[in-house]
């Protein structure tokens, strides 16, 4: 039995808008381990960053609501948590980085006195104790210059630079859990590269564990343990990185690995690179069945009639298909 | 804060106050009307005697030497010289400028302190009764003349409940403490009335960029850092929605004059807008242009004031 830090079971997270209840998360299981990085995988609007949000509690409640569900963090549910509670938990225990790095910053404050903030409040430093800790952070993100670069606002760094700054702030108080979401989508290819080693290199040293909430399946393969695939709200597929990519079970995985585009397979006008036909459906009124059955190759009766749950297939890879 | 960014601010108000006032003096060239038409219509005064005063006056000399006569005496300190009050222009102006602007200062400071707060608290809550409330006496507020919520105030305030006094009077009997009574027992109903009908337009302003912050992504990152809600709104909400908000104070600033000349004549307030009106009236030139050069240095000067705060609100200003 691993040390499980965050168990999410069965979460429901809607919203509430003029046209109906849109069930943006529509029972989702995930479990985190200590020291462990977890993919979450999918296409836009499938879930992923509202579930990420959903563990901090930073959804906007109203419109936003807790349906039905447990998010247990280290055995504990936080869903009837208040405020005060939850702000113990943010950035000390469970920090969270975003996709845009350049509106993630507020632009009139320094970056320094930006991740001093954090510092201050949580491990009730003063000022300038905060200040020197946030160049320190500064300087572990590998930002040259740190001890002048604190007193820079964030438009004097570029998208790559304020990234780190994130993970800097993010990391600043060493919380057991680090989620990022799509971090690297909003970053040219060469800084992709330099913000997930980083990331690496900074889950070495401070033992944590990281959800990665990503849309690229190149991005799960390097970096992950375990990848959870999420299609329409809900989990479609939870698999061993190496099972995932070795022997995807559900069509939509199987799919979403072929359109991965490959430079060993011959680009002729005989392989060209596969899409999954279609769009997600409406989270409004979601089809009665298997939410993939409309796009899927293999659709049957049986799949538009009732959900298919989850089942285990071979150790640790579930999926949730009648195939 | 950087002080290059103030000094290139304050370069930049002088070519504007020179143009203004060729502009002012301009116009008051090309208008209609003689200081000395009352002597025309008197048959006691020879037409000689009125042209040789037009003559000692410089009233027949070209628009371009008359600036340049008018500018190198205001430099000087020379206003020039009131033709309806037998006064100097500077004297005059003096007597009256700090009514006006303890009427307008305390009526901003009254809308700011009532628009911020509303605002901020409308926006936190959209759409709840409390926003429902403050939209409606907003609406209320800038839909609303002054010389009508004036003349309201004085009809509830000074003739129902008699109140407070409905003629602003200069000469008060009393000394210490009684004075300054009176005299902000007088002012309160100018203030409130300038200051409503600007809080107005200040509350929506106030609570749609409010609105427009609280949805960015910097915010959400407060949030995460586990700061508490009332510290993410004072720190990271409302200073940077303040950001639009000083542009539309400084924008408003000519209507808060042009209010307050309003206002003035209702209240009957001894201040520079009553004596801009009277000037108008009498063709007296001289004051006119010393009263509308001064209120357009003001407003100069307070948008120089903004430019300062924008660059303290938000550093990517002040580094150009």
């Amino acid at each position: 039995m691993q040390d499980t830090l965050l168990d999410i079971r069965g979460l429901k997270t809607w919203f509430k808008t003029e046209d109906g209840m849109v069930r943006a998360v529509d029972g989702v299981d995930l479990r985190i381990d200590r020291g462990e990085t977890v993919g979450v995988v999918g296409e836009s609007g499938c879930g992923k960053t509202v579930t990420a949000r959903s563990v901090l509690k930073l959804i906007d409640m109203p419109p936003g609501r807790f349906e039905a569900g447990q998010i247990l963090w280290q055995g504990r549910d936080i869903i009837p948590l208040d405020q005060d509670e939850m702000n113990q938990i943010r950035a000390r225990e469970i920090a969270i980085i975003f996709q845009e790095p350049m509106t993630s910053l507020n632009p009139v404050y320094t970056v320094g006195d930006q991740i001093a903030e954090v510092i201050a409040l949580h491990q009730k430093l003063s000022p300038r104790q905060a200040m020197a800790g946030a160049a320190e952070m500064l300087r572990l993100v590998n930002i040259p210059n740190p001890q002048k670069r604190v007193h820079d606002y964030p438009h004097q760094f570029s998208g790559g630079m304020r990234q780190r700054v994130m993970i800097a702030m993010a990391l600043s108080c060493q919380p057991k859990l680090l989620i990022a979401d799509e971090p690297t989508t909003a970053l040219d290819v060469t800084i992709q590269a330099q913000i997930l080693e980083l990331m690496q290199e900074m889950k070495d040293k401070f033992g944590m564990s990281i959800m990665l909430i990503t849309h690229a399946m190149g991005v799960v393969a390097e970096t992950c343990q375990r990848v959870t695939v999420m299609y329409a709200g809900k989990v479609v597929e939870e698999a061993p990185v190496e099972a995932l990519f070795g022997d995807p079970r559900h069509p939509y995985t199987q799919g979403l690995i072929r359109s991965i585009p490959r430079i060993d397979r011959a680009v002729s006008r005989q392989a060209r690179l596969e899409s999954i036909q279609g769009t997600v459906p409406s989270l409004l009124n979601p089809p009665a069945g298997c939410r993939f059955a409309a796009r899927c190759k293999h659709a049957m009766d049986i799949c538009t009639q009732g959900i298919p749950p989850l089942k285990e297939v071979a150790p640790g890879h579930r999926v949730a298909c009648v195939l | 804060m950087n002080r290059q960014y103030i000094i290139r601010r304050l370069l930049i108000a002088i070519p504007s106050l020179l143009g203004i006032s060729v502009i002012l003096f301009g116009i008051l060239a090309m208008a209609p009307g003689d200081p000395f038409e009352e002597l025309a219509t008197n048959p006691a005064i020879p037409p000689e005697v009125r042209m040789a005063l037009r003559a000692k006056f410089g009233l027949d000399d070209p628009v371009w030497q008359r600036y340049l006569h008018w500018f190198s005496a205001m430099v000087q300190g020379d206003w020039g010289f009131s033709f309806q009050s037998r006064m100097d222009v500077d004297r005059l102006i003096l007597q009256r400028l700090p009514v006006t602007l303890i009427v307008i200062g305390a009526s901003q400071i009254l809308a700011i302190s009532v628009a911020i707060p509303v605002g901020v608290l409308a926006a936190i809550k959209p759409y709840s009764i409390f926003d429902q409330i403050a939209s409606t006496f907003a609406m209320i507020g800038f839909s609303l003349p002054t010389f009508f919520t004036g003349l309201v105030l004085i009809l509830v305030f000074s003739i129902q409940l008699d109140w407070l006094p409905f003629v602003y009077r200069a000469d008060i009997n009393a000394k210490g403490w009684a004075f300054y009574g009176e005299h902000i027992k007088q002012s309160i109903m100018p203030v409130v009335v300038l200051g409503l009908a600007q809080a107005g337009t200040l509350v929506r302003f106030m609570r749609s960029s409010v609105l427009d912050v609280i949805r960015l992504d910097y915010v959400t990152t407060a949030r995460s850092k586990g700061i508490g809600e009332r510290k993410v709104i004072v720190r990271h909400v409302v200073r940077n929605a303040l950001i639009p908000v000083v542009t539309l104070i400084a924008l408003q600033l000519p209507a808060v004059f042009g209010g307050a000349i309003v206002t003035e004549q209702i209240f009957r307030v001894p201040g520079i807008g009553s004596l801009l009106i009277a000037a108008i009236q009498a063709n007296d030139t001289p004051v006119v242009m010393g009263v509308t050069f001064i209120i357009s240095c003001l407003v100069v000067l307070f948008n120089l004031i903004a430019d300062i705060l924008y660059g303290w609100l938000d550093p990517r200003i002040s580094f150009r």
